[in-house]
């Protein structure tokens, strides 16, 4: 079980990345990829709310009619999304004030909703716990790649921490003003998209 | 009315959800292979969005804003916390009666959106016209509006691309890129071409 459960963890996050390969929950990936603390925060909300809202759909999986069954699905993902937007505004009140609506809206992250539809509501409790940690690194592998590229090139700084120098502060790097652009993010997943499948052709579509 | 007109207007090209706040990415990209599907899943939007957007501001204002319980003696009641549970709860109830409806007199629509009719539950594009209209404090009149307005912005760009798409099926991309690669590029310069929008005033 320990072999599959380690199998069920690499191949989210590489074979089937929620983002790349299964064109799940892309919208909050544009809007915090400008920088890596926001990214960073971003992943690790997901990672856990996703985990937490499977393995809590897959233990009352066999008591849930499925014509409530969305219902059912979003107010959990809801409860444990309410709770992360309470613990972010106790303890990192300026980053739950930078990251705003899009906390919230981790509830629509089609993440959580698909994993719950596809897979904890025929698995077990603890594959689909491990499944949903492993979608949600998937989506953190996405999201600090192209957080890393927009951060670097469009700010000059990692995590704040000043790595290029920007003409404006009388360094010598011009910055990249569409890497600041949400615009710019499409591009950046196009190209990792571009990459995964490259290495791994059996994901390429047919034409 | 001319302040109506403005609030579609403005949130059909101005405020596009899906391509200038990037919202309901996940259903935009993924039905958006053909003019047909495109077309229904546009026009779901659009109806879920007039009947929750509203819904919601009825919600909103009645129930949830501080001091809105008024009219049931609980002037100093303040239950916006519970905000993000309750629209998405009229959300879901909205789509899962349109699925049975739709599975009962339009079977053939049914099948082509598949499993993304439930995902318009967490569709981002229609949470987030319900979180700006909570956040612009729109009235009842407004909220209309803007249901209208913001689901018909997605109706135009999921439409739009729909098309582009069946012209790429033409082109001949790397390998890799095919496909959902080539997607994302598109709407990228779709997006771009939209900010061209974004100094305009009515």
């Amino acid at each position: 079980m320990a072999e599959s459960n380690l199998q069920l963890l690499t191949s989210s996050i590489f074979k089937r990345n929620p983002i790349a390969l299964l064109v799940l929950g892309i919208c909050s990936s544009l809007a915090v990829t400008g920088q890596m603390i926001t990214a960073l925060v971003m992943s690790i909300c997901v990672t856990l709310v996703t985990a937490f809202s499977s393995m809590t759909i897959s233990l009352v999986r066999h008591h849930i009619p499925s014509s409530v069954r969305i219902g059912l699905q979003i107010i959990v993902a809801a409860t444990l999304v309410i709770l992360v937007d309470q613990v972010l505004k106790a303890f990192f009140f300026g980053l739950s004030k930078q990251l705003s609506i899009y906390v919230g809206l981790i509830i629509t992250n089609c993440i959580l909703l698909g994993r719950a539809e596809g897979f904890a509501m025929s698995n077990p409790p603890i594959p689909s716990f491990i499944d949903g940690i492993a979608n949600g690194l998937g989506y953190g592998f996405v999201l600090m790649s192209v957080a890393f590229v927009r951060e670097l090139l469009g700010s000059g700084t990692l995590f704040g921490v000043v790595i290029l120098p920007l003409t404006t502060d009388g360094g010598w790097y011009p910055r990249n003003g569409m890497l600041v652009l949400p615009v710019c993010a499409f591009f950046l997943i196009a190209l990792i998209i571009w990459i995964l499948r490259t290495a791994d052709p059996s994901q390429q579509e047919k034409e | 009315m001319e302040h109506y007109l403005n609030i579609i207007i403005r949130s059909i090209f101005i405020e596009n959800l899906p391509l200038s706040f990037f919202l309901g990415m996940c259903t935009f990209i993924a039905i958006s292979r053909q003019v047909k599907a495109a077309v229904g899943l546009g026009t779901a939007v659009l109806f879920i969005q007039t009947v929750t957007v509203p819904l919601n501001n009825l919600i909103y204002v009645y129930l949830l804003k501080p001091g809105a319980l008024a009219w049931a003696g609980q002037p100093g009641l303040d239950l916006s916390f519970l905000g993000l549970l309750t629209y998405i709860a009229i959300i879901a109830a909205v789509v899962q009666i349109l699925e049975m409806v739709l599975d009962r007199f339009l079977p053939a629509l049914y099948n082509t959106l598949g499993i993304f009719l439930p995902l318009l539950t967490v569709n981002c594009a229609i949470f987030g016209g319900t979180l700006f209209m909570v956040e612009r404090d729109y009235t009842f009149a407004e909220s209309v509006a803007y249901g209208i307005g913001s689901g018909g912005g997605f109706f135009l760009a999921v439409v739009a691309l729909a098309g582009i798409r069946e012209r790429l099926e033409y082109a001949d991309p790397p390998a890799g890129l095919r496909g959902l690669g080539l997607t994302f590029i598109t709407v990228g310069l779709m997006a771009l071409a939209f900010m061209g929008l974004a100094g305009m005033e009515m």
